[in-house]
This record gives C-alpha cells, sequence and structure tokens, in this order.
C-alpha cells in the first residue's frame, strides 16, 4: 500500500513513515542496555545473575523511553507488553531448566544397575560411612521402591479405572441431565481439588477405623490414590465419549441391538484411543504422589510384594526420607546420590507415561469422518 | 423366529438392567467416596474437640493450635499467588497471542512439562538448589528493606524460609493458570480481536479490549484451581520450609503450614495427636473445598460464552 502511494506523492510516504522506528533501533538499544547492565552489575560486584537482571530492566526502560519520544504512547506501551510478556515466559522456562538440570546433573551418576536392583535391606549408616571412607561406589538401590510404586500403582489404577468408567457412561448415556447426573458432576470437578494428603488421611481413617489406627499397607495406599484418580478417570473418559458421533449409536440402534451392547461394542471401542491416554495421565498423575503415600504406607527398606500386609515404601517416599533422614547422618553423600537418582528414575517414568499418552491418543485415533 | 426374538430380547433387558445399575452405582459411589472422606475425617477427629485444651499441642486448645498453620497455609499461598498469576497469565497470553504460531504447540508442551513433574522434585530442587541461592538476596533485603516486618532480619542461613517455600508453590501452580488462561485465551472470537485491530488498535490494546474482557471469568477461575493446589500442597513445603511459630518475616525460619504439619507429624503420630493432625487435615479440606467450590461456580456461570470447563 506505501508503495502505490509512494508513487502518487514522495511526501504522503514520509507521513506513514515518519513515526516509526528504524528496524535497528530495538537492537541497539538491546546492545546499549547489556553494557550499561555490565557496567552497573560490576559497580556492585560483578555476578552473572545481577548482570542479565540490569540489563533486562533497563531494556524495557529505554525501549519504553525510545518508543515512546519516536512512535507515541500507545506504540510505546505496546512494545512495553510485549517485553514483560515474554519476560514472563523467560522467568516461568527458568526454574523449569534449573530442575531438569540438577535432576540430570545429580541424578546419573547415581543410576546404575546395582541402584536398580538392590533395595536397601541392611544398609545402615555404618555402611554408607565406610563407602565414603573407602572411597567405593554407593550400595543399596530403589528396587524396594520400584516394586511398591508399581504394585501400589497398579491396585489404585485397578480400582479407578472401572469406577470412573462407569461413572463417565452413567454421565453420558444414561442421565437425562437430572440433579443427579449436575451433583455428580460437580462432586467430580470438586474432587479433583482435593489435597493430596486429605486423601491418605481420610484412606488412613478409614482403614484405621476398620482395622485398628495405624493400619498401613499398600493397599491402603491404593484406596488414597484411587480417590485422586478417579475424578481424572472420569473426566477424560467423559470428554471422549461425548465426542463419539451419535450416527453410531443411531445405527446400532437401528440393527436393533440393546442399550448396554451398544455402548461396549461401538461406543466405547470408537472412544478407546482417547479413554486410555486418558487413563496413562492419570497414572503420571498419581505415581509422583509423595504425601499419600507417606501417611498411608509407611516406609520400610526391604521389598514387601504383598499389599496386604506390611509397610511399603514408593519411589516418592524414598526420594523424601533419602533427603530428609540420610542413613548415615555424618556422611549424606551417598543418601543424597541414592535420591536425586530416584528423583531422575521418576521424572523418567513419568515423562514416558506422558510420551506413551499422546503416542495412544495419536495412532489409535477414531476415524470419525470429520 | 419371533420366540428366538422375545427370548434373545428379554436377555438382552436383564443385561441392560444390569449395565445401567452398574453405572448409575458407579456415578453413585463417586458421592459416597466425598461423602465418606468428610465423615471419616470429622470421625476421627472428633477426640480433638472433646479433649481438655491442655492436653493438645500448645496446652491451649485447638483453636489456637490450628489458627497460626491456617495463617501460614494462606501466607504461603498468598506469595504463590501473588508471582503466578502475573507470570502465569503472561505465559499464557506469549503462547496464544505472541509466539511464532510453529513455535507455540511445542511452548505448550514445555509448560506441560513443566506440570507433569512430581511434586517430591520440586520439594527436592527447592531445599537443594533455590534454598541456598536466595540467601544472598535475603541478606540484602534483610539489611536494605528491613523495615518493613515482612523481611524483617537476621535473614536466615539456610534460605528454608516461608518466601522459598511461595515461590516453590508458584512455579507448581504456573502450569495450572497457564494452560487454562491459554485454552480460554485462544476461545476469544476471532471477529473481536481482527475487528479491535481493523480499527487501528496495536496488538495490546486488542488484548485489552478484546482478550480480557472475554477471558475474565475463567482467567479467574483459574487463579482460583491454582489456589486450590497452592493451599493443599504438601511435600514442597514439607522440605523447603523448616517451620516454627507464626511470624510476620518471610525470611526468617519460621511459619507452618496445615499440609506440611501433618505430612511432618503423622508418621509418629498417635492417640490424641493422631486426632488433632486428622482434625487438620478436615480443616485444609473444608478450605480448599470452599476454594473449589467457587471456583467451579464461577466457571459453570459463565459457561455458555467462556467454554472454560
Amino acid at each position: 500500500m506505501s508503495q502505490t502511494t509512494s508513487t502518487r506523492s514522495p511526501l504522503r510516504k514520509r507521513s506513514l513513515t515518519k513515526n516509526r522506528l528504524p528496524g535497528w533501533a530495538l537492537w541497539a538499544v538491546l546492545a546499549g542496555s547489556v553494557i550499561v547492565g555490565a557496567a552497573l552489575s560490576s559497580l556492585a560486584g560483578f555476578h552473572v545473575v545481577t548482570w542479565a537482571l540490569f540489563s533486562a530492566v533497563l531494556f524495557v526502560i529505554a525501549s519504553y523511553a525510545v518508543t515512546f519520544a519516536v512512535e507515541g504512547r500507545r506504540k510505546a506501551a505496546d512494545h512495553l507488553a510485549t517485553s514483560l510478556i515474554t519476560a514472563a515466559f523467560i522467568v516461568a522456562v527458568l526454574p523449569l531448566i534449573s530442575v531438569i538440570w540438577t535432576v540430570l546433573e545429580k541424578g546419573i551418576p547415581g543410576l546404575t544397575y546395582n541402584f536398580l536392583f538392590t533395595s536397601m535391606n541392611g544398609m545402615s549408616g555404618v555402611v554408607d560411612n565406610e563407602t565414603v571412607a573407602n572411597g567405593t561406589s554407593v550400595l543399596g538401590g530403589a528396587y524396594h521402591a520400584i516394586v511398591g510404586t508399581i504394585l501400589i500403582t497398579f491396585w489404585a489404577t485397578l480400582i479407578s479405572v472401572p469406577v470412573g468408567l462407569l461413572t463417565a457412561v452413567y454421565l453420558v448415556e444414561y442421565s437425562k441431565g437430572g440433579a443427579l447426573s449436575r451433583g455428580i458432576t460437580f462432586f467430580v470437578d470438586v474432587m479433583t481439588g482435593i489435597p493430596s494428603i486429605v486423601a491418605g488421611l481420610f484412606a488412613a481413617a478409614f482403614f484405621g477405623l476398620i482395622f485398628g489406627p495405624s493400619t498401613r499397607t499398600g493397599f491402603v495406599a491404593a484406596v488414597a490414590l484411587s480417590v485422586l484418580m478417579i475424578p481424572v478417570v472420569v473426566r477424560s473418559t467423559e470428554e471422549m465419549l461425548k465426542i463419539v458421533p451419535n450416527e453410531l449409536r443411531e445405527a446400532s440402534y437401528a440393527l436393533g441391538v440393546r442399550k448396554w451392547r451398544t455402548i461396549l461394542k461401538v461406543v466405547v471401542p470408537t472412544a478407546i484411543s482417547g479413554i486410555a491416554s486418558g487413563v496413562t495421565l492419570a497414572i503420571a498423575r498419581v505415581i509422583g504422589e509423595t504425601a499419600p503415600i507417606l501417611v498411608t504406607a509407611g516406609f520400610v527398606n526391604s521389598i514387601n510384594w504383598n499389599v496386604f500386609s506390611g509397610w511399603m515404601t514408593t519411589l516418592p517416599t524414598f526420594i523424601y526420607r533419602q533427603l530428609m533422614n540420610p542413613t548415615s547422618p555424618t556422611n549424606v553423600e551417598p543418601s543424597l546420590q541414592r535420591a536425586w537418582a530416584a528423583a531422575l528414575l521418576l521424572i523418567i517414568i513419568v515423562m514416558l507415561l506422558n510420551l506413551v499418552a499422546r503416542l495412544i491418543a495419536r495412532i489409535f485415533a477414531p476415524k470419525t469422518g470429520r | 423366529m419371533s420366540n428366538t426374538l422375545t427370548a434373545g430380547g428379554s436377555k438382552g433387558r436383564t443385561g441392560d438392567k444390569v449395565f445401567s445399575g452398574l453405572a448409575l452405582f458407579a456415578g453413585c459411589l463417586i458421592l459416597f467416596v466425598l461423602f465418606c472422606v468428610a465423615a471419616f475425617l470429622l470421625w476421627q477427629a472428633l477426640p480433638t474437640f472433646s479433649a481438655d485444651p491442655a492436653d493438645i499441642t500448645g496446652g491451649e486448645g485447638f483453636f489456637s493450635y490450628i489458627l497460626p498453620i491456617v495463617i501460614g497455609t494462606l501466607i504461603a499461598a498468598a506469595i504463590a499467588l501473588l508471582i503466578a498469576t502475573p507470570v502465569g497469565v503472561g505465559v499464557a497470553l506469549f503462547i496464544s497471542h505472541f509466539a511464532p504460531r510453529r513455535l507455540a504447540q511445542g511452548l505448550g508442551y514445555v509448560v506441560d512439562l513443566l506440570a507433569a513433574i512430581p511434586s517430591v522434585v520440586y520439594g527436592a530442587w527447592g531445599m537443594t538448589v533455590l534454598a541456598p541461592a536466595l540467601v544472598p538476596v535475603y541478606e540484602w533485603l534483610a539489611e536494605n528493606a528491613g523495615w518493613i516486618p515482612i523481611f524483617e532480619g537476621p535473614a536466615s542461613q539456610t534460605g528454608k524460609t516461608m518466601l522459598t517455600a511461595g515461590i516453590v508453590l508458584s512455579v507448581m501452580i504456573l502450569p495450572i493458570i497457564t494452560s487454562l488462561s491459554r485454552e480460554i485465551f485462544l476461545q476469544t472470537p476471532k471477529l473481536h480481536e481482527e475487528a479491535a485491530l481493523a480499527m487501528g488498535a496495536t496488538r495490546w490494546e486488542m488484548i485489552r479490549m478484546a482478550v480480557f474482557p472475554f477471558a475474565r471469568p475463567g482467567v479467574i477461575s483459574a487463579v482460583m484451581l491454582g489456589l486450590g493446589r497452592a493451599l493443599g500442597e504438601t511435600m514442597a513445603v514439607a522440605m523447603v520450609l523448616s517451620g516454627g511459630a507464626l511470624m510476620a518475616s518471610l525470611i526468617k525460619s519460621g511459619n507452618q503450614t496445615i499440609a506440611a504439619e501433618i505430612a511432618l507429624n503423622f508418621p509418629e503420630a498417635f492417640g490424641l495427636r493422631l486426632a488433632e493432625l486428622i482434625a487438620a487435615g478436615l480443616v485444609l479440606f473444608l478450605i480448599t473445598l470452599a476454594v473449589n467450590m467457587v471456583a467451579r461456580w464461577i466457571i459453570s456461570r459463565h459457561k455458555e460464552f467462556s467454554g472454560a470447563n
């Protein structure tokens, strides 16, 4: 457009572009503020963090001032908003990078075969002290915690999936928008917000009432986790069942198929990829829970395959215990190494579950013809 | 022929009844479980309320035991919200309106990644990396802003303070606020945005005039859900904060939250102490229940035009 006007009159072009900063202006401001930032930072004892901070603040102020002077108040406000929002994004990404870097840096040395396949049975402070004194590799590992994590999560899934699936089926297929279904929807939403420790307390209180106080087994923990897991399963399944096209149901009814057969043979199979990915995400959510396990399953150092009796350890509680109560109070390094290795393992498991969920959703997505 | 049809039909009818009965049962079970959570907590907490006030921790009855940790919980959640709300909304805007289209989806995954990291890992990171890194900042604050009660010195030498716990909590609730806000920002009617731009609005003015009014209820409920999470988050606070009595200063060791109090003391608790902790859990449950119900109510009130459900 500017070209057509420019061919008509050169003056017109100048009035269109006169209030615009040239493209290099902001880069110049950035370079200037980085240099001044370095100078200011070295006044107060040079440090990379203060340098970056001063430069960023200077850039925001200077670019606002420059655009205000040349382009006017509205453009300046736009620039200011853009810089602040970009800054917000950088601020949000920094902790993520820091967390992942820390876990990788401290976790990789400890993630050995020995760590994965030995338990902490018989590992006392004496062993750790000797390890540090002799400089040998760290003994003891998280095998018992891995076993506990798998068993407790398995039982939690076994409880949550049928209940969650059937509830979603009721909400989508059977309820007619009555008070009961509205109540269930509302309270499922509310349940997603239950603090995990309250779910743990509930399971502990419930089993404490039946089997005597301080009953702590893997199964109690599984019940606590399923309280957290059921609402997630219900929500994701409900969403998936809702997007199954009604034509499929009607075609099935037209062939004389009963409603329950229609649901089992037509509706659920169509939505199964979404349901499976939802369930996987729910597992990924509860597998990292610490607080409910802490109050329901106790803590042990040996392997326990029985969820119905005896205390159990999971990876999160293992990390927590190794960090807060190191096996050897005088030489904490072996415990720290085990804790970070377990943290790395846990993150790998959670990321894999997330990845699997996305793959399931993508590969087995139903062909709805849309 | 008609015989087999009717015979098969009656069998199918039983299946229908059984299946719909099962579905109804599962639905009611959820309501029942939620009711049970409240009922069992109340049942097990009862001894606390009938006990002699002198026997309660602190020796002055349940109310003066629970009040400081309720306030501590609220302080931690308030710090988390103060940091996470502007940053979270900013990140959501960055992804929905500022980032290049091709980058935006990948950035969305990055934020989801932040949500997938278990809380115990955040706790470990907070106590080993963040807390020591913040010590010089706290010392500077105590020196230069010590006249403000919340920055009163001497600063903690370990960095395990309420402010650190609040910062870790804000990192943890950030993905919730971001992902919900992003969904709502993306649902702003394209015509509103284009109309604003066509009138000569800059991008920021367009966001202020078209996106924010549309997304306000959704963002408020996203913040409320983040608040619910921050109130109930246990491990980060239990590991990052070295707790103690209630105090105004955020950069000294001290203060405690309900969830951390329970997690730290439950494994060794028995008898009346157990009942006390369960009563504290009940209080936490009621607070988060109220916050979540308000959030869901806001969402459902604006459901028809915000789609934030």
